[in-house]
């Protein structure tokens, strides 16, 4: 699913409401057919949630940021150097995260996304600060995502090439 | 996709996960450890330079000092328990993340002790013999300030995790705080003092140590609630 809308016609807000973070005044989210507040474990072990900023701490390693992740999520099948090797982040492993630009954070953002065993997928504005072989990427790795039967929401302010289907709504 | 509850890492890989980041930040960043540790160190040292060297004004004056000072150190590194995760969008991913958030909350609390409670403990000796403590009350001293600092970094993060969201919250932290620290600075200086003098003073030690228990079973809770308000 595509939200699309301009800055600060709220989609940022409704995301951050399906992933719990925001209360509803009214309505309700459901997964799987319960409320997600009454099985807030259980729906967070099947979404990963790609913010604004990148949630990772800067003064630890790329492998000690994933290291942490992994005692946190159910960790998928992907060997981590292969997801590496793909976002094209392989030679940065040993460096602390601050001296990585924010495009490299993104792609350490994803890597965290590929490694976590999870069928949502929350991308919130996914192509900031990406170059073009990165935007291609990230659709890339959307339709692998939605060809194996996962679930993916994502917002953005411009047009999103994906060849799977998709239900774009506009706020 | 496969199904997510048969592989969700177990509850105390999450603990731990959290206790040994937190460490690894603290080395990486010793300066956080260490100015509130230079802070009650320079104000304990300062306080026999500015009243004299009189053996029994030191001694009385010797506990309250020591534990207010450590009350204002731990009150300093509490501001920061919170806020760098908060900035960088790490406590959103603990929010969602699949562990339960009592339990990650406390593993950060446990983190914050080591690198402000436990020095402060370690070093106090040091300073509390420039105050003529007899040996056998620096050994009590030592204990309250244990269990002193255990409460104090525990009733500090829900204070933290209400205020994380506001700038400059310090000052608004230390209100809050203050009231439910208040018990443990009576207790833990009077207690000193009650040894200082000879006196039974084993009451003030279970008082502080049911206070430390109380504080572990019931502030996870309470501050995973503040963090999921303040984080909306």
């Amino acid at each position: 699913m595509l939200l699309r809308g301009q800055n600060g016609s709220g989609k940022t807000s409704l995301m951050r409401a399906i992933a719990g973070l925001l209360s509803l005044e009214s309505g309700e989210i459901l997964w799987g057919g319960e409320p997600v507040l009454q099985q807030r474990q259980l729906f967070h072990g099947s979404l990963v949630w790609l913010a604004h900023s990148s949630g990772l701490k800067a003064d630890l390693t790329l492998v000690e940021n994933l290291e942490f992740e992994r005692a946190l999520r159910p960790q998928s099948a992907h060997e981590p150097e292969h997801v590496f090797e793909r976002l094209g982040i392989e030679r940065l492993k040993g460096l602390p995260v601050r001296f990585l630009s924010a495009g490299q954070q993104r792609r350490v953002a994803f890597a965290r996304m590929l490694l976590a065993d999870v069928s949502l997928w929350l991308l919130d504005e996914p192509f900031t600060n990406l170059d073009q072989d990165g935007r291609e990427l990230v659709i890339e790795l959307t339709e692998e995502h939605l060809a194996s039967g996962g679930l993916c929401v994502m917002s953005a302010h411009q047009d999103v090439d994906i060849a799977a289907t998709i239900k774009t709504v506009s706020l | 996709m496969s199904d997510n509850e048969a592989q969700q890492p177990a509850i105390l890989a999450g603990l731990i996960a959290v206790i040994r980041r937190d460490l690894l930040l603290a080395w990486k960043r010793p300066g956080d450890v260490l100015n509130p540790l230079f802070f009650f160190a320079m104000v304990c040292t300062l306080f026999p330079l500015a009243v004299g060297p009189g053996a029994t004004q030191l001694m009385f004056i010797g506990p309250g000092v020591l534990w207010v000072a450590a009350l204002l150190a731990t009150l300093l590194s509490l501001n920061s328990l919170f806020m760098s995760d908060y900035e960088d969008g790490s406590l959103e991913q603990l929010l969602v993340s699949p562990q339960p958030l009592p339990v990650l909350v406390l593993g950060k609390t446990i983190a914050h002790w080591l690198c402000s409670g436990v020095p402060l403990v370690l070093v106090s000796p040091l300073l509390a013999a420039t105050y003529r403590m007899p040996t056998d009350v620096i050994g009590v001293m030592m204990l309250t300030l244990t269990l002193g600092t255990v409460c104090l970094s525990l009733l500090g993060s829900i204070g933290a995790a209400l205020t994380v969201g506001l700038n400059r919250g310090t000052a608004l932290l230390s209100l809050l705080i203050l009231p439910l620290a208040m018990p443990v600075l009576l207790l833990g200086a009077n207690t000193v003092s009650l040894a200082a003098d000879n006196e039974m003073y084993s009451t003030g030690i279970w008082a502080l140590g049911a206070y430390a228990v109380a504080a572990l079973s019931l502030s996870p809770y309470a501050t995973a609630a503040a963090l999921r308000i303040s984080n909306e």
